[in-house]
């Protein structure tokens, strides 16, 4: 019985790391989808996040700075890609498609620049990374150290999730904006400015993003890599898509996600006979099964992807 | 009164003003990291341009993001948004390492069977999704992310498995030599020891691809699919059947890609790292091409030729990286160009009308 909790103490745990990146990155996602912006450069806004969290947490010794930093630069890409979409009605996939090049290139660009030619940023001690937890609580290895003492940050996103329902559906500008994605030109007859409700959904998309990226370099790993993204926005991208863009539905898409993720590694932990190749595909088959079997079609905001140009 | 066309109406000039601003950007990156754009910049255009192996490393480079690109602008033509390029690459590449070992076959037909396995994986890889579009209505977005990972873990577990893995070497052996595709008789012409049939395979699908779109009945079909279901469904064509034939095209395509990659340059797949990223870099291509075929082959041995000159970057200590940021803001700037094609066609607007109000004012 007591490795059984411990087990699933381990699965959870691996849950609990793996998801948060996905979700606040789908977070922003869906936040932009749903006012009518298609944001394929989820992945390049994490990617700066992830760099300039860690750089910032390296040079303030303050995880939590460096995680809201990460936003920040995830929001100034959000700014371009909302210049691209909204202000100059360009085609939002290709937009996208450039912040998937601008963001990681910047990042390894500035990293070289920084620390001499490394792709690397220094490792971070871990009292410069967000924090864990009930420190002592509990004992090393158990169900509650693995579940609940776990990165601060993860909770954090967990209840980003709930406000955010909030905002979609009980707010004035939760309202508006998924009107945006359906009607623009109904808003603006009511009197509501689609461009700026598109431009605060895709600078929120960004900051989550910048987040989500931030949140991997902050605890997951301690320091930058090139391959610390790699894939992330686009499965988070994917977890939208499969909670039918609300962010109820991407939360349980990133859970589902992150669940298979700690079933993969501690099956692969456990001396698995199963070679880590196939364990790994499990994430992706899984999702894709659960789509055929339960979820089937979604219906994409009416007006995502077409840009929308004021009449005079 | 004739209507003139300007240059500014097509989308050529574009392509070409945002390239140009895309270095400037990257150079002003450069300065203020402290490094020399001009040098930096001498030696991308050196490294493509100096001696003619060069030039021909840089076509061979192009070989494979042509074939994406191509995978890429065909799906864009049914309006799908093929991001699945990437794993349909990787089950290319891999059909054809494995026919490249395993197959007995003579030179020049060993290669030519590799290719049927590669496309014909890259077309299933494509279909699939297409398949549960069709039927269960689920996104192909969604479903090619998925694919695209699920392509690179079985290629990772195929290279590592028993009898496909070289000895002492994290990479399949090598393909039989009969498989390869490099044309031996160019190499001390050409002095570049991998120079493959790969760009001439691209350029006669680009050219086949331009005619189907063009100049058939399923070209017409595809199009009209693309520009509104509904109607084309009105005017008796099956979209899904469009749907399923264009994303089996487009895997295809991407799929002849990874063949012309692995038979022409190292002839084996090693264990993957990362996502080696031909196909994301196939929408790139794609969109500098302008998701035309033939554009496709001029933006391929662009992207190609800047990939394989910014490997030498490290020569001068410039970070390669900045070849990514040109390549972001080129794209960035061919987006937003329709906004510059707004105010230039206003300013030609006014134009005309003071010139109207002028010679009215004449009259008078």
């Amino acid at each position: 019985m007591d490795t059984f909790v411990n087990v699933l103490g381990l699965i959870l745990s691996g849950m609990l790391i793996s998801t948060p990146p996905l979700l606040l990155a789908a977070l922003g996602s869906v936040f932009s989808e749903k006012s009518g912006v298609v944001n394929i450069g989820i992945e390049g806004m994490m990617t700066i996040g992830a760099f300039v969290g860690a750089v910032g947490a390296y040079y303030t010794h303050n995880g939590w700075i460096g995680f809201l930093l990460g936003g920040c630069a995830g929001m100034v890409l959000g700014l371009v890609h909302a210049f691209a979409c909204v202000t100059c009605g360009a085609d939002q996939t290709i937009a996208g498609t450039a912040i998937n090049f601008i963001g990681p290139g910047l990042a390894l660009f500035l990293c070289k620049a920084m620390f001499d030619n490394s792709s690397d940023t220094p490792s971070l001690p871990t009292e410069y990374k967000i924090p864990k937890l009930f420190k002592g609580v509990f004992k090393s290895g158990s169900f509650g150290y693995n579940v609940f003492g776990t990165y601060s940050a993860v909770w954090v996103s967990f209840i980003l999730v709930a406000v955010i329902w909030f905002v979609f559906y009980k707010t004035s500008f939760g309202m508006r904006l998924r009107a945006a994605g359906e009607h623009p030109e109904a808003c603006e007859t009511l009197g509501i400015d689609v461009f700026k409700v598109r431009y605060a959904c895709v600078l929120l998309s960004g900051f989550l993003a910048g987040l989500g990226g931030a949140f991997v370099t902050l605890a997951t790993v301690s320091q930058f890599r090139p391959t610390v993204i790699v894939g992330q926005g686009f499965i988070a991208i994917a977890a939208v898509i499969f909670g039918k863009f609300t962010p109820q539905g991407a939360f349980l898409g990133c859970l589902l996600f992150g669940l298979c993720n700690g079933l993969k590694s501690v099956l692969s932990a456990m001396g698995s006979t199963v070679s880590p190749n196939i364990l790994s595909m499990i994430p992706y088959i899984v999702t894709i099964l659960v789509l055929i079997l339960f979820v089937g079609a979604g219906r994409v905001p009416a007006a995502n992807g077409k840009p929308y140009i004021k009449s005079k | 009164m004739k209507t003139k066309v300007s240059i500014w109406d097509g989308n050529f000039i574009y392509v070409i003003l945002s390239i140009i601003v895309g270095f400037l950007v990257g150079a002003i990156l450069l300065v203020s990291a402290g490094i020399d754009p001009g040098l930096t910049y001498s030696t991308l255009f050196q490294g493509i341009f100096s001696r003619p192996k060069y030039i021909v490393y840089a076509f061979v480079y192009a070989a494979p993001y042509i074939m994406t690109g191509l995978s890429v602008a065909f799906s864009f033509k049914t309006g799908v948004f093929n991001i699945g390029a990437e794993g349909q690459f990787v089950v290319g590449s891999l059909a054809a390492v494995l026919v490249g070992i395993f197959g007995n076959f003579p030179p020049v037909i060993h290669p030519l069977i590799c290719f049927v396995a590669a496309a014909a994986a890259g077309a299933a890889w494509g279909a699939v999704v297409g398949l549960m579009k069709i039927k269960r209505g689920i996104n192909e977005v969604l479903s090619y992310i998925m694919f695209n990972w699920i392509a690179y873990y079985l290629s990772n577990y195929v290279v590592m498995h028993k009898g496909v893995k070289a000895q002492s070497i994290e990479t399949t052996k090598n393909v039989k030599d009969s498989a390869r595709t490099i044309i031996k008789g160019l190499i001390p012409v050409t002095g570049c020891t991998e120079v493959n049939a790969g760009f001439f395979i691209a350029t006669i699908c680009a050219i086949l691809l331009w005619f189907v779109i063009k100049k058939t009945t399923f070209g017409y079909q595809l199009r009209a699919v693309g520009l509104s279901k509904t109607a084309s469904e009105y005017g008796g064509i099956s979209s899904s059947r469009i749907f399923m034939t264009s994303m089996a095209i487009s895997g295809m395509l991407a799929g002849i890609g990874g063949a012309i990659q692995t038979l022409g340059m190292s002839g084996r797949i090693p264990q993957f790292s990362g996502q080696e990223s031909f196909g994301f870099d196939g929408i790139t291509v794609a969109l500098i091409g302008g998701t035309d075929p033939i554009g496709c082959i001029f933006a391929g041995l662009f992207y190609g030729a800047m990939k394989y000159g910014g490997n030498k970057l490290t020569l001068v200590n410039a970070p390669k990286e900045i070849v990514n940021i040109i390549m972001g803001t080129i794209i960035f700037f061919i987006a937003i160009s329709l906004l510059f094609k707004r105010i230039i066609k206003g300013v030609q607007q006014k134009k005309l009308d003071k010139a109207k109000e002028l010679a009215e004012a004449k009259e008078a």
